[in-house]
């Protein structure tokens, strides 16, 4: 079974002179259930704009975009805002805490817009991503490398179908990096989501089985990944 | 939603915590504004009521003039008398089978400027100052003997005047203390009265015949002048009295009554109802208490514009916490909601410390209301105001909310979110 399943998607965005300039056009994409891709592109080449569209942030042109069977083009607002929620974890590059929360707010936070909120199990997640003791910590007092640990957790927290990772290792060191994305990789394998991985740090890419460039998506021949299914 | 809430609160505390400073501030104008609302109309009320209700007689008696000044006059001890009437009036009214009761009274002393008011038993036996109240002397003192020269004085008098039971003083002439003007006679103080919170806590009582006999008194009850003598009784003809109060039976003899001394009279002047006669003051300075109330609203209005502007300002440095919140799965609701509540948080801290600043104004207010009229304003009676303007300080403060949570809720979230360059 897919987790997503993209057919005929086309975006484009408003240049400032008015005329649409095309960003996207992927005949067919599918990520089957607990999957996990990397894909990488130059800057420019559509894979922020991709991810943001399979979250549902933003709407397609046309085409059909399906996350656990349900096209996103189709829901209100609100119901896509609640798909998010539940079904799809994203990690982004900057991290994106929330300033002024801890770290385990930040969780929290997360998992009152999905599941429901649980204390016990936003910490269970905090001591899972190594921060037992940092759970009261603002994301300031934080390593940037713990930073990105608290939103792995946040983006695990309501045990999502997939995870969107947008860079996640681009402002880590190397050891800091290595270690990201082993967590992301282990915790998706253990509450079974699906992960697609942005990248372009080649280290980040050879740890995958599959991997996709992303004019090989983003064109106007079909390109299927996931094997077909 | 139940857990949506959660998130809401966490928010708003969050977002609090981090504009403490603005929060303080817009919550302490919004308090003086809050204070001083609910302040002008529990003034206004109490003031209101305790000069325009709650007599326990109906209608004055006194010179011609003005039926405001007489009763200011006769009644709250203020302002000056407009002139006396003969002591004929009085023995002929209270013979009137609709009175209840006639209390005359007789001013124009004072000692240490506490208004001496000669008067009858009646005073204290007959007429009720409010409702089911009389004028009641302390345990261990007594009413005054009418025929000595005994006081019964009103308990703030005791207090600031230092008068106790066998004190004597001897009064001086005129509504104000001037030491030059002190007569010969003195005066035992034989009972205080138990505290009324009225003007009669100020007042000193003595039988209407001692100021009769006050030395340098000349009456002129006939139109002549006379000077009573020391063990000769004087005739009735000659006495005179400031004013008569007057209860008076159930039914309408009042109109009666008022049509026959205004209208036919020329020596007098009955004021009726009482109640009436002062609530004119009140409509004449009616327009003052709506200044206030003016200034009051437009500080309330100037206090719910700085929350606006507070959270208005703030949006720009927020915009990429609503659009990861947005990215997290936090419908646009949420974030709307959450501004509204904030809003309505900071209203609802300035409504709480609104309360203090009213007790503060309140008690200012009673001790310049009580040091010159004696009348006291109770902090602790209800007024609607009381619980409407914080409930209507909160609405205003959710409404102010609006805006920037209009400009929250339109947050575009892919733009947002792009990473920090």
């Amino acid at each position: 079974m897919n987790v997503i399943e993209v057919s005929e998607l086309r975006k484009s965005y408003r240049a400032p002179d008015g005329t649409p300039a095309p960003v996207l056009n992927v005949p067919r994409f599918n990520l089957a259930h607990g999957e996990q891709l990397a894909l990488h592109g130059g800057s420019g080449s559509g894979k922020t704009t991709f991810l943001n569209v399979l979250a549902g942030i933003l709407l397609p042109d046309s085409g059909s975009v399906r996350i656990c069977g349900r096209d996103i083009s189709t829901l209100r607002e609100s119901a896509r805002d609640r798909l998010r929620a539940i079904h799809v974890g994203y990690v982004f590059q900057t991290f994106n805490l929330l300033q002024g929360f801890t770290a385990l707010e930040n969780v929290l936070l997360a998992m009152s817009f999905g599941r429901g909120a649980s204390r016990p199990r936003a910490r269970e997640l905090l001591a899972r991503v190594g921060l037992a003791d940092r759970a009261d910590y603002r994301p300031r007092q934080l390593s940037v490398g713990q930073q990105q640990r608290v939103a792995i957790a946040r983006a695990v927290a309501n045990r999502p179908s997939v995870i969107l990772a947008d860079e996640p290792t681009g402002n880590l060191d190397r050891a800091n990096a290595a270690a990201a994305l082993a967590l992301i990789r282990e915790l998706c394998g253990e509450c079974g989501a699906a992960l697609l991985l942005v990248s372009h740090d080649s280290d980040v890419l050879a740890a995958f089985d599959r991997t996709l460039r992303m004019d090989e998506l983003n064109r106007m021949e079909p390109v299927v990944a996931g094997a077909g299914r | 939603m139940i857990h949506t809430g959660r998130a809401v609160l966490l928010l708003v505390r969050r977002n609090l915590r981090q504009h403490a400073l603005s929060t303080i501030a817009t919550a302490l104008s919004l308090a003086l504004a809050g204070g001083l609302t609910m302040a002008v109309f529990v003034i206004e009320g109490q003031t209101r009521a305790a000069f325009s209700g709650g007599l326990g007689f109906d209608a004055v008696l006194g010179g011609r003039g003005s039926p405001l000044q007489l009763v200011l006059n006769s009644v709250f001890h203020l302002d000056t008398s407009p002139g006396n009437i003969p002591w004929k009036l009085y023995t002929e009214i209270r013979r009137r089978p609709y009175v209840e009761a006639a209390v005359p009274i007789s001013v124009g002393d004072n000692y240490l400027n506490y208004r001496i008011v000669g008067t009858s038993l009646d005073m204290f036996e007959k007429l009720n100052y409010q409702p089911g109240r009389r004028l009641t002397v302390a345990p261990g003192g007594r009413l005054f003997d009418p025929d000595l020269q005994e006081a019964v004085i009103g308990s703030v008098v005791a207090q600031r005047a230092g008068l106790s039971i066998g004190s004597t003083f001897n009064p001086y002439h005129g509504i104000t203390y001037d030491p030059a003007q002190r007569h010969d006679d003195e005066y035992v103080v034989v009972g205080i009265l138990e505290q009324t919170n009225t003007p009669n806590d100020r007042v000193i009582f003595i039988p209407i015949e001692g100021i009769f006999r006050m030395s340098g008194h000349t009456l002129r009850g006939d139109g002549g002048e006379y000077t009573p003598r020391r063990g000769k009784p004087i005739p009735d003809a000659v006495k005179e009295v400031s004013a008569v109060l007057l209860k008076l039976k159930p039914g309408q003899p009042g109109f009666h009554l008022f049509q026959e001394v205004n209208r036919q009279g020329r020596v007098a002047t009955l004021a009726w109802p009482i109640g009436s006669v002062m609530a004119e003051i009140f409509d004449k300075l009616g327009w003052m208490a709506q200044v206030l109330r003016l200034i009051a609203y437009l500080v309330v209005c100037v206090a719910a514009a700085s929350i606006l502007t507070g959270i208005y300002n703030s949006l720009s440095a927020r915009r990429r916490d609503y659009a990861i919140l947005r990215a997290l799965g936090a419908r646009r609701g949420v974030v709307f909601v959450s501004i509204i509540a904030e809003a309505k948080s900071i209203a609802a801290l300035g409504a709480l410390l609104a309360f203090p600043v009213y007790a503060g104004i309140l008690l200012a207010a009673a001790l310049v209301v009580r040091e010159q009229t004696g009348v006291v304003l109770d902090l602790w009676v209800g007024h609607p105001a009381l619980w409407i303007t914080p409930l209507a300080m909160i609405a205003i403060g959710g409404i102010t909310g609006i805006i920037p949570a209009r400009k929250a809720y339109a947050t575009d979230v892919a733009s947002n979110l792009a990473p920090l360059s």
